[in-house]
């Protein structure tokens, strides 16, 4: 195991940052840390960095306990959300930081910096100061800054958060395909269960300082094993005791079996994807996902009444750990 | 308004320093260079400099030690070492002196045992040091705490995980970052420091030729009559402060537009609270 978290606990004063939580990440791996805001995926992160001192707990980097360890010692690299970058030095100089403090050879640091720009796409900029860059690339700087010393792990606290949805999705493929040239073992903290989803090999979904479920981003996806779990990766209605995905909501035209009568809200067109605003007889509203071609075939209008059932559903009988799944299979 | 404004600083200030200028240079400057470069006009000179050389490097060596402790530790009494930090600015400069004076003075509960061991400081130069010090003391923490508000500890974090320690962190990341913040700071202490006149006039004694610094004989030669001597020490001052400025005005040149910039002093500005400055580890 590449790291290992073994009952780590955080209190800031009063609140619980991080109670007895523990992960393993694999060697070589790409891990997301996932939750909502105040779930401690950012203190966690920061505990294997050495950034705190966790209350309770140890910390392994392969194989050796590192609790004591000082950041400075630990070769962890770190890229901070809102960049970090060290404002009074050009990009060369950001990006050399670490191997000057290493006291490197002149020679090896030119390469290596010249190496590094080149696979962030930034061997233009060198003589650049971050003022003069946009939020993407002081990104992918501080991502080569981190990259310079080789470290054997790579922390990345809520990389693209800064940046709008556009550079957002090109630094997420750009970051898997990063990885997979680098191979570092890597572990990045976002709220953004797509983000996660996307780049992710293993995801640790968090909530309220505890781990709610760990694995891959399909198995969370198709076997979440709470309700918080269901809800937070991936959409969700609620029926009652019911969990729908809006993917799985059927829209029939004639009530059959199982169907609910429900008017049509909103229909909204998201290019190849159609969300189907609901509200059910009781007043509590749903809405249903489902294709354009299946929205043209069924010519859906708004204010019509149409009749749904879900082809599978999910309980979660209340012991977090023990859900129960109901399939109702469409006739 | 603009011409309201003008005038305003055309009545205070333009016109009292440019006739500083006339009146020095009216009966020719025979007597200001005369008052000047007389022994006792070098002495005061040379005392200036020397106060101001002394309290402002120490003063900003303090002032950045303490704006970083202030800033980011959290400590009993805290809130106390702020308030007292601007006492200078609070306190009048004669009252300086004279709580100086009462401490260090023969009979002082300070004075006396250093007076008995041969060291003298009130009436001598190293209460005019003392004094001066004292005086100027606030202006480099008042403003680099500021600076290091903004700037925040993210490049410092970064920093220490690429391997730097903490006085490499510091010389390496901290002190660039805050570099303006200290240079504002050294050009106000600078300033007062030169200019300082009632707590050294007290803590002096005004012995001529001994422990006089400019100002002091700036007063001297207008209460001796000689206008063109006071004017002409004056106008060495000017020149000091100026060139300061000048210097510090040449280093403005190199800034980069994101470094943060302080504006002006504040004097009893108020701590960041607990909650303000939460651990960045909350997420």
């Amino acid at each position: 195991m590449a790291i290992a978290v073994e009952n780590v606990t955080k209190r800031f004063g009063d609140f619980v940052a991080l109670n007895d939580v523990s992960i393993d990440v694999p060697d070589g791996g790409l891990t997301a840390l996932l939750g909502p805001s105040g779930s401690g995926k950012s203190t966690l992160l920061r505990v294997i960095a050495g950034l705190e001192q966790p209350d309770d707990g140890r910390v392994l980097i392969s194989g050796e306990d590192t609790t004591a360890v000082r950041v400075q010692d630990r070769n962890v690299g770190f890229v901070f959300q809102h960049y970090a970058a060290f404002k009074h030095m050009s990009v060369r100089d950001n990006v050399a930081f670490g191997l000057r403090i290493r006291k490197r050879p002149k020679a090896e640091v030119t390469d290596r910096v010249r190496e590094l720009l080149e696979l962030v796409h930034l061997e233009g900029y060198m003589d650049r100061y971050p003022s003069q860059l946009s939020g993407g690339q002081r990104q992918r700087m501080a991502l080569a800054r981190a990259l310079a010393v080789e470290p054997r792990v790579l922390l990345l606290d809520e990389p693209f958060g800064a940046l709008d949805a556009k550079v957002r999705q090109e630094l997420r493929v750009w970051l898997r395909r990063l990885h997979d040239e680098v191979h570092v073992t890597t572990i990045f903290v976002t709220h953004d269960q797509e983000e996660a989803m996307d780049v992710a090999e293993q995801i640790v979904v968090m909530n309220e300082g505890q781990i709610e479920q760990t694995g891959p981003p399909r198995e969370l996806y198709e076997d979440p094993r709470t309700e918080f779990v269901m809800s937070f990766v991936g959409a969700v209605n609620r029926l009652g005791a019911l969990f729908v995905r809006p993917h799985d909501i059927e829209i029939l035209h004639v009530p059959a079996d199982g169907t609910e009568e429900a008017m049509i809200e909103r229909i909204v067109h998201f290019g190849f994807e159609v969300r189907v605003e609901l509200m059910l007889a009781d007043g509590s509203g749903l809405w249903a996902q489902i294709t354009r071609s299946q929205a043209d075939e069924l010519e859906l209008e708004g204010n019509q009444i149409v009749y749904v059932r879900p082809h599978r559903s999910r309980v979660f009988d209340g012991v977090a750990d023990h859900p129960t799944t109901e399939e109702l299979v469409a006739a | 308004m603009r011409s309201v404004a003008l005038l305003y600083l055309t009545a205070l200030l333009v016109i009292p320093l440019v006739m500083i200028f006339v009146r020095t240079f009216e009966d020719g400057i025979g007597n200001a260079i005369d008052a000047v470069t007389s022994p006792e006009g070098i002495h005061a000179f040379w005392m200036t400099v020397l106060c101001v050389g002394v309290a402002v490097p120490l003063n900003t060596v303090f002032g950045v030690l303490c704006a970083l402790v202030l800033v980011r530790q959290r400590f009993p009494g805290r809130a106390l070492i702020n308030s007292i930090i601007d006492l200078p600015f609070a306190i009048s400069p004669v009252v300086i002196g004279l709580s100086l004076f009462l401490v260090y003075g023969a009979n002082g509960f300070i004075g006396e045992p250093l007076l008995d061991a041969g060291v003298r400081i009130i009436f001598s130069t190293p209460g005019l040091i003392l004094a001066t010090v004292f005086v100027s003391l606030p202006f480099v923490v008042r403003e680099v705490m500021p600076v290091l508000q903004e700037i925040g500890t993210e490049q410092e974090q970064a920093a220490e995980t690429l391997g730097a320690s903490g006085w490499q962190t510091f010389w390496r990341i901290t002190l660039p970052s805050i570099r303006w913040g200290v240079t504002y700071g050294v050009v106000l202490a600078t300033a007062r420091a030169l200019g300082e006149f009632g707590a050294v006039a007290v803590v002096s004694g005004k012995i001529v030729g001994e422990t006089e610094t400019l100002p002091l004989f700036v007063e001297n030669q207008y209460n001796n009559f000689n206008v063109a001597g006071a004017y002409g020490a004056a106008i060495v001052l000017a020149i000091l402060a100026l060139s300061v400025l000048l210097v510090m005005n040449l280093f403005r040149r190199r800034r980069s537009s994101d470094e943060a910039v302080p504006t002006m002093v504040v004097p009893g500005a108020e701590l960041a609270t607990e909650s303000s400055t939460a651990p960045e580890g909350r997420a």
